[in-house]
């Protein structure tokens, strides 16, 4: 395809879309949020089906339980030149309680913020000298689920950190930029037209209230990193390399889009 | 490296249903997929999974490359004595696991 071909089919792709987004907002009805009065922010898990909540429900019919019981493993496990295993520091897991509700966080040493899968690698490598694992790798799925599980049932509560504040608005500025060849901004999708449909499928309104999912598109266990990178394919744009600070930018803000909300992880996703 | 999740009662009374909910970690890899290079990568499904209550076999389940990987089955049975229940699943690329339940019966 030369250029010309190119941005041809990229128009005739957004208006196509522009078609969708027209006609799907006539048909879609604005959603009431359950439980709460006043507050209109829905996790995705209320969207999903009887069946797929239930699936999430169920600790023995959710498979990211299966991560989970083995980041329970790798937690006790000894390793790296220290020869020390989570439990050595931490104690056990329940330790961990609301520690997911709160990150990412900042890590003084680095002068930045960390996200949860970023401190567990930090721990490997300060603490018990071992190498980092590998960004999505099913070990680090393992244990950022195992530790996610820690805070099921707890409220989204992200610090009010001074030194977060500017890494939060750039995180915002973010959300709201548009982006990639359909030159769509994550906010035009999921705080406008959140639960209403595009393409057969409901837009989420994007609170990462489930992280790690297991979801039934991949598979397999996901981390939030993974979903952003996914929405930025969606969009047509280019993904951040894998260790860009926009991805922890994002994610500090969007935990503090969903403050209050539950914490469900590990949840289970369409 | 194989992963199983097995949540049934420890204990029933004498003709009781109990309910055996399992959950495999398996890619079912259906055979239909193409990778990145364009070939076909080989089929490593799970082909059977079978349940034997002190030796007898009460429940049977032949799996096809149709199914999702992390095959959750959920089946029932009656509780008729104390014992053993074996749980197998077998597949492709010689994929064996094994798992034995005990539960009591009064």
């Amino acid at each position: 395809m030369n250029r010309r071909q190119r941005s041809a089919a990229s128009r005739t792709a957004v208006a196509a879309l522009a078609a969708a987004v027209a006609v799907t907002v006539t048909v879609a009805l604005a959603q009431t949020p359950p439980g709460t009065t006043g507050d209109a922010r829905r996790s995705g898990y209320h969207d999903m089906g009887p069946a797929l909540r239930a699936m999430q429900d169920d600790d023995s019919a959710n498979p990211a339980m299966l991560w989970v019981r083995d980041g329970e493993a790798l937690w006790n496990r000894r390793l790296g030149a220290a020869a020390k295993a989570c439990a050595d520091c931490h104690g056990s897991a329940a330790s961990m309680a609301g520690v997911a509700a709160r990150y990412p966080a900042f890590d003084a040493q680095l002068g930045r913020p960390v996200s949860l899968e970023e401190r567990i690698n930090l721990c490997r490598t300060d603490r018990q000298k071992a190498e980092a694992l590998a960004g999505g790798s099913r070990e680090l799925l393992a244990l950022s689920a195992y530790v996610a599980l820690q805070s099921r049932g707890r409220p989204i509560a992200p610090p009010d950190d001074e030194r977060l504040r500017s890494y939060v608005a750039a995180g915002e500025a973010l959300f709201k930029r548009r982006l990639g060849q359909l030159n769509l901004s994550c906010a035009q999708c999921h705080d406008d037209n959140g639960g209403r449909r595009l393409g057969g499928a409901l837009i989420p309104q994007a609170h990462p209230t489930a992280y790690p999912i297991y979801r039934l598109e991949w598979q397999g266990l996901g981390s939030l990193k993974r979903r952003l990178r996914g929405c930025l394919v969606g969009v047509r744009a280019e993904p951040f390399a894998d260790d860009a600070p926009e991805y922890v930018s994002l994610e500090l803000f969007l935990m503090r889009r969903a403050r209050g909300m539950t914490l469900e992880a590990p949840g289970v996703r369409p | 490296m194989s992963s199983v999740l097995v949540n049934a009662p420890r204990s029933a009374r004498r003709g009781d249903v109990i309910e055996i909910k399992t959950l495999i970690l398996h890619p079912m890899e259906s055979g239909f997929r193409a990778g990145a290079n364009g070939t076909l990568i080989p089929r490593d499904i799970i082909e059977r999974f079978t349940c034997a209550y002190n030796g007898v076999e009460v429940f049977r389940l032949a799996l096809s490359p149709a199914i999702a990987a992390n095959p959750f089955i959920a089946f029932s049975t009656v509780a008729t004595e104390t014992g053993t229940l074996v749980l197998r699943w077998t597949g492709d690329n010689g994929f064996a696991v094994e798992e034995t339940l005990s539960i009591a019966v009064e």
